[in-house]
């Protein structure tokens, strides 16, 4: 469980997150909302890249703010870009099995985990190959691989299906909603795709201008009059979109 | 899906089989090289040649540093031929002031150019690119400076170890050499096994740990930090195990030569070391090889064989950096051998089309 309280966080002049608190229980949580409204902030913010001006953030009841940013990863924190980063000069082997060694993970067990991670994510590609010659699919899943390998307990997946087409977005949302129950992380879905976004999170925040807008279960949300506005960006009456129409989107 | 993993581990199972061939081939093919290189290759070339081999050897070294640095975890140092030069004062300075064996001799310049190697890369944790390239390089001419001052240790007393006449005269003692080497042909061993072994600390390096770190920061460093790693312990080490080879490479280089003189060591030799390294490819270990017969063997060919003006190289690689930089960003390291494969395959073509009418007609 992660507990967000009074989040604020303040570049020269503009707030990308303010005030925000919530609670993100177990599971695949959602976190949506329009270009702008503080999503990847706040990814940069749990992964130690930004400091934030006000808040506290408890991760499984340590104080996650504390923890120097390249010690997080040795903590249990995994995430992914929004751009793809996959290594391009190591194989997939090495590409998931370096995320292993600065995790913390018995050296042991480090093959065998790996080899779990790769399989888990349905990658058929020989572990030996270079992650230069992959295709964007097969690299997207070597990401997916290395946020779940060595022990995660807080997997931050940050547009993990952009640009996928449909068949692939379809397989890599049964990953996500396996992850879970495989590894025991809670995992955080940041995508615009809103049908990936319903099939993998029982539970989505909505963010809109840095504040939290809606949280709840992702159909409800989907629903919400104000999360609507948001998205449409008008005042005006919208007559609410189901969670189909909202998925078209 | 439910059958994706299977179909992956079956082609998982193969895959490492032929990779382990093709690393044994490898590997045949570089102790062939070793020893072809260490047993007969002195009785065939004359000294000349030999001492230009001697200096090939050890400026690979220094090439193998620079790839490091920019091929493995992406610093460009425009200072490497400088921090050569620093390892053979210390080299110099050591061998003629203490009395320690010649392998300690080699890891003790190494262990000081290290430090003096990473103090001058500690800038590479807040600049990257043009400003860190900038600040090597004005490493380099600082370096340059010092030493025309100073000038290299020929034995004499105090921190500087310059004796009094300070002339190079044939009084000047040599910078000794192993007592198992001080013949030129020895020595000239001698300076092989060392590289190589620079070479094997090199391979380790990338193939662990640090290897991987290095991509992951080489590739992004968010997403490295994202990793786990720790960016600043791992740039640090690119520096220190750089510097260490250089300085290795600089002690050798002092006893190589007997006596140092400052105009071997000029800023601009820096610069193009940094070229011919491109050159030869610095993504791979055996693009240091080639980078340092493009530094040693070209200039030797054409001053002493072709009585060609050396400044002439200037330009031959300049364009063929330009060339490598457009066609083929590895290097010739990267490009050799897809063209020597492409040729393999049109020659086989040319020959399969050739056979093919006769044997339908027949």
């Amino acid at each position: 469980m992660i507990d967000v309280s009074n989040l604020t966080v303040r570049f020269s002049g503009i707030t990308p997150i303010d005030d925000m608190s919530l609670v993100f229980p177990v599971g695949t949580c959602g976190l949506i909302g329009p270009n702008g409204a503080g999503k990847t902030t706040f990814f940069n913010v749990l992964s130690g890249f930004v400091k934030p001006a006000a808040g506290t953030i408890t991760a499984f009841d340590e104080d996650l703010l504390k923890m120097a940013d390249f010690r997080r990863a040795r903590w249990g924190l995994r995430r992914t870009f929004q751009t793809e980063m996959a290594i391009e000069q190591l194989s997939v082997y090495d590409n998931v099995a370096m995320i292993h060694e600065h995790s913390g993970a018995k050296r042991s067990s480090r093959r065998a985990d790996v080899l779990t991670a790769l399989e888990f994510v349905g990658l058929a590609t020989p572990p030996k190959t270079k992650v230069g010659g992959l295709n964007a699919r097969e690299r997207r899943l070597v990401e997916l691989a290395r946020a779940v390998v060595g022990n995660p307990r807080l997997v931050l997946l940050d547009e993990p299906a952009a640009g996928l087409p449909d068949e692939e977005t379809a397989h890599l949302s049964q990953v996500i909603r396996k992850i879970p129950d495989a590894f025991g992380a809670l995992t955080i879905l940041v995508d615009h795709d809103m049908s990936l976004v319903s099939r993998c999170c029982a539970t989505t925040a909505v963010l809109d201008f840095g504040k939290l807008i809606a949280l709840g279960p992702t159909a409800e949300v989907l629903r919400d009059e104000q999360v609507i506005k948001a998205y449409l960006g008008t005042e005006d009456d919208v007559a609410p979109l189901d969670a189909t129409e909202a998925e078209a989107e | 899906m439910t059958t994706a993993p299977a179909a992956g581990s079956e082609t998982g199972a193969r895959a490492p089989f032929g990779v382990e061939w093709r690393l044994a081939i490898r590997g045949v093919v570089i102790a062939a090289l070793l020893v072809f290189v260490l047993v007969p290759l002195p009785s065939l070339v004359g000294s000349d040649w030999l001492t230009t081999f001697a200096s090939t050897a050890i400026y690979a070294i220094v090439a193998l540093g620079f790839g490091i640095l920019y091929g493995r975890v992406g610093m460009i140092s425009l200072g490497q031929v400088a921090l050569l030069s620093v390892g053979v004062w210390i080299g110099a300075r050591l061998a003629y002031g203490t009395g320690m064996p010649y392998p300690l001799l080699l890891l003790a310049t190494g262990a000081l150019t290290c430090v003096i190697g990473t103090l001058v890369g500690l800038p590479s944790l807040r600049l990257s690119g043009l400003y860190l390239a900038l600040i090597t390089l004005m490493f380099a001419g600082a370096t340059t400076i010092v030493l025309s001052v100073t000038d290299f240790p020929n034995g004499g007393g105090g921190f500087k170890g310059r004796s009094a006449t300070g002339a190079l005269t044939t009084e000047t003692p040599p910078v000794r050499r192993p007592s198992i080497a001080e013949g030129d042909v020895d020595f000239y061993r001698y300076i092989v096994v060392v590289a190589a072994l620079m070479f094997l600390l090199a391979l380790v390096h990338v193939a662990s740990k640090p290897g991987r770190a290095w991509a992951s920061i080489r590739e992004s460093e968010p997403a490295a930090l994202a990793a786990g790693v720790n960016i600043t312990f791992y740039k640090m080490w690119a520096f220190a195990l750089a510097s260490f080879m250089t300085g290795v490479a600089g002690c050798l280089f002092a006893s190589q030569v007997g006596v140092p003189r400052v105009i071997t060591f000029r800023t601009q030799d820096s610069l193009t070391l940094a070229a011919t390294a491109l050159i030869g490819g610095v993504f791979s270990i055996w693009g240091a090889l080639v980078a340092a017969v493009f530094n040693q063997v070209l200039p030797f060919l054409f001053q002493a064989q072709w009585s060609i003006d050396t400044n002439f190289l200037l330009i031959i690689f300049g364009a063929g950096l330009l060339q490598v930089l457009l066609t083929a960003p590895g290097g010739l390291a990267q490009q050799f051998p897809r063209d020597v494969a492409n040729l393999g395959r049109l020659v086989l073509r040319g020959a399969r089309s050739l056979r093919g009418p006769r044997g339908t007609g027949l």
